[in-house]
């Protein structure tokens, strides 16, 4: 038992665990900057990325993909902020303009090009493959210890920890400047901060994050990921420190629970294969979501009259 | 065979998908306006994607009763019961809890598509063959569609757009003023209930040839596009309606024409192409436009400047500015007055005088105002006031 737990699923739930962890933390900082559906742009423009990487090496192989999908996502950023601009267009408008084009024209360059013998399609892309990040060498829990065993771990677990290394240490770093620029970005320049940098730099570590699990995990995951355990520690508390805690709890605990009741959930009520794993990470976030909004002890508006 | 395509020369099912495609278009152009105008865009991408759970909940009661589980009428109820759900769950989030709607959007967007793509891997269980199709409902797909799911999207693009024509003026009005269509006596929510709706039906009939993650871009683009070329509400909605028509029915016959051009990705980048092409050259709102009234503006400001330190005999340096008053036969090429250069400086210089009267007199506060440096005095005040203004200038000049 523990062997087979090892082998098959010690890997995608520390995977899954990682990339929600990452995603959820900066999350935090676009909820309360009202640029949640950055993460949902990048996530979708991430295909177009991956496929043109694919296209010029000819190969489904990982850092190529992740250039791609980077310069994917910074080609967005620029388009939506030039649409803005150039247009005089509002955000959400430019938004949804930019990554429904790099999203349809991500699909027919797929459908275009010859990649039959490659596992690449948009069913992929969208709900990734969790369960198939299987640790073969994993026969134990000793195996941890066997650096043989380890050097055959699946390449997205250390990829997706590096990641959410990275992450976590920017946000740690930049701890006060992002919260005051977050909460008031008025007075962070006026106390000499250069708020567009931090802002741009959020939206590359959301990219970074929305890239590595994208890849691992599937876009699913990602947009739900920023959203959703954000929103729902935002409920549970009035200050950022509390609620970036919650909202790391929100997410291991999705991914975890997701996993589990795709991976098991199928056989107790009798059904014979496991569904996905992804789909059902991003219900159980929401069911969170959904609990925290009903109960949660912050949920509303600051000055909204009580029982209304 | 793109030819026959555009004429409808491809069969009786790809000149349905193509007219369904085209009122479609239409509808959606129409709707989105609303949206567009009343700054929630985003919402329609909720909306759509919301309605995987309801399709797939239809395909598993359909097949539980022993049918099919392909019939599209039955399929696009479901969908448009999940989408109505996902729709509320999001205006709940946004009225009762500190959530802002965009936040409402990605939650529910992202749980009801996990969601869906959870039942999507329970049909997969059920039965190797049975959920093809379901696929299609992401990305569209037209190839293969019975008459009769044709017939549904044709019937359902219809009727989305007498519904519209309908309910057009108090819609214009929420969108374009909430505030004075409250003030009029409408119930600005009750309308707003009524675009949603319209807008889940517009995705609903959309999700078999678009797909439920593309035709957001349906429902926004075309308005962006309209709203590039003019100024007048009525007048987006119209030409958004036939912008979307255009992108959809351009989209489907392409499509039709050869094989591997997904319906959905060709229509939204043929819309991507209009609303590209009206960025650069649309007229005032245009990149064109904008930079041609710069340049503009940039020359009557070097000409001014150089008429008046012509006739303060001042050396011009600035190269633009001597090419400029060349152009114009107002100095030679050695930078010396020509007779119409020492007129036309001559001028300058009094009006610049005028001004600086008229800008000092309390009296013409108004007509002060609209001093920039450009302005010709002669468009602000009448020949009488000038010579009245001249009247000051000529003792001033004794005083010294």
């Amino acid at each position: 038992m523990a062997s087979e737990f090892v082998t098959l699923s010690l890997t995608p739930l520390l995977i899954g665990i990682f990339a929600a962890v990452a995603c959820a933390l900066p999350g935090n900082f676009l909820l309360l900057r009202k640029q949640a559906l950055i993460g949902d742009a990048i996530s979708h423009v991430a295909l177009p990325g991956i496929v043109v990487a694919f296209l010029l090496t000819g190969a489904i192989s990982t850092w190529p993909m992740m250039l791609g999908a980077a310069g994917a996502a910074i080609v967005a950023v620029v388009m939506i902020e030039g649409i803005r601009r150039l247009g005089r267009i509002e955000p959400g408008a430019a938004m949804g303009v930019v990554f429904t084009t790099l999203f349809a024209a991500g699909v027919l360059l797929l459908e275009q090009s010859d990649t039959s013998s490659v596992h690449l399609d948009v069913e992929h892309a969208l709900y990734g493959n969790l369960e198939s990040l299987i640790w073969l060498d994993g026969t134990g829990w000793d195996s941890l210890l066997d650096p043989q065993a380890l050097a055959y771990l699946p390449v997205e677990l250390p990829r997706m920890a590096a990641t959410l290394v990275v992450v976590a240490a920017f946000i740690a770093l930049f701890w006060r400047p992002l919260k005051i620029a977050t909460f008031d970005e008025g007075f962070a320049r006026t106390l000499g901060m250069r708020t567009e940098w931090l802002g741009l730099a959020l939206v590359l570590m959301a990219a970074l994050a929305a890239v590595a699990a994208f890849d691992a995990v599937g876009s699913i995951i990602v947009i739900a990921m920023f959203i959703c355990p954000p929103a729902a520690a935002r409920m549970m508390t009035n200050r950022l420190e509390v609620q970036v805690g919650w909202s790391v709890v929100f997410a291991s605990v999705s991914a975890i629970v997701g996993y589990v009741l795709a991976g098991y959930g199928p056989m107790w009520v009798g059904m014979a294969d496991a569904v996905s794993a992804a789909g059902m990470i991003a219900t159980v976030s929401g069911v969170i979501l959904a609990i925290s909004a009903l109960w949660g002890p912050c949920r509303r508006r600051a000055g909204a009259p009580s029982g209304v | 065979m793109l030819f026959d395509a555009l004429f409808l020369q491809l069969g009786y099912n790809a000149t349905l998908v193509a007219v369904g495609a085209t009122l479609l278009g239409a509808a959606s152009g129409i709707t989105g306006t609303f949206l567009f105008l009343r700054k929630r865009a985003l919402v329609s991408d909720a909306v759509s994607h919301a309605t995987l759970p309801g399709i797939c909940v239809a395909f598993l009661i359909l097949v539980g009763l022993g049918g099919e589980g392909r019939n599209l009428a039955a399929l696009l109820v479901g969908s448009a019961v999940s989408a109505g759900i996902g729709l509320w769950c999001m205006n709940w989030l946004t009225r009762n809890t500190r959530l802002a709607e965009d936040a409402a959007i990605g939650a529910v967007l992202s749980v009801f598509f996990g969601f869906g793509v959870v039942l999507l891997t329970v049909i997969q269980t059920l039965g190797s063959g049975r959920q093809a199709g379901l696929e299609g409902f992401l990305l569209g797909s037209t190839a293969g569609m019975l008459y009769s799911d044709a017939l549904v999207i044709a019937g359902g693009g219809a009727a989305v757009l007498v519904m519209i024509l309908l309910a057009r003026r108090p819609m214009t009005l929420v969108a374009f003023d909430p505030e004075y269509a409250a003030a009029r006596g409408l119930s600005v929510s009750r309308i707003d209930m009524l675009m949603m709706a319209l807008v889940m039906a517009v995705t609903v009939v959309g999700l078999k040839v678009v797909g439920l993650i593309l035709i957001v871009a349906l429902l926004i683009i075309p308005p962006v596009t309209a709203r590039f070329w003019t100024e007048r509400a009525d007048q987006v909605v119209i030409l958004s309606g036939i912008l979307g028509a255009v992108a959809a029915y351009l989209g489907a016959a392409l499509s039709a024409s050869a094989p591997n051009l997904p319906t959905g990705p060709i229509i939204v980048l043929m819309s991507f192409a209009l609303f590209a092409l009206s960025l650069l050259v649309a007229p005032n709102r245009g990149v064109l436009a904008a930079v041609l009234r710069h340049r503009r503006f940039q020359r009557r400001v070097h000409l001014r400047q150089g008429l008046l330190a012509l006739a303060q005999a001042q050396t011009i340096y600035e190269p633009l500015t001597l090419r400029l008053l060349a152009r114009a036969g107002l100095v030679r090429a050695d930078g010396v007055a020509t007779r119409a250069g020492r007129a036309r400086a001559a001028k300058a210089l009094r009006d610049e005088r005028r001004w600086e009267i008229l800008r000092r007199d309390q009296a013409q506060e108004a007509a002060a105002a609209l001093y920039d440096g450009l302005r010709e005095i002669e468009t602000v005040l009448t020949p009488d006031q000038i010579a009245e203004i001249d009247g000051k200038i000529v003792p001033a000049r004794e005083a010294h």
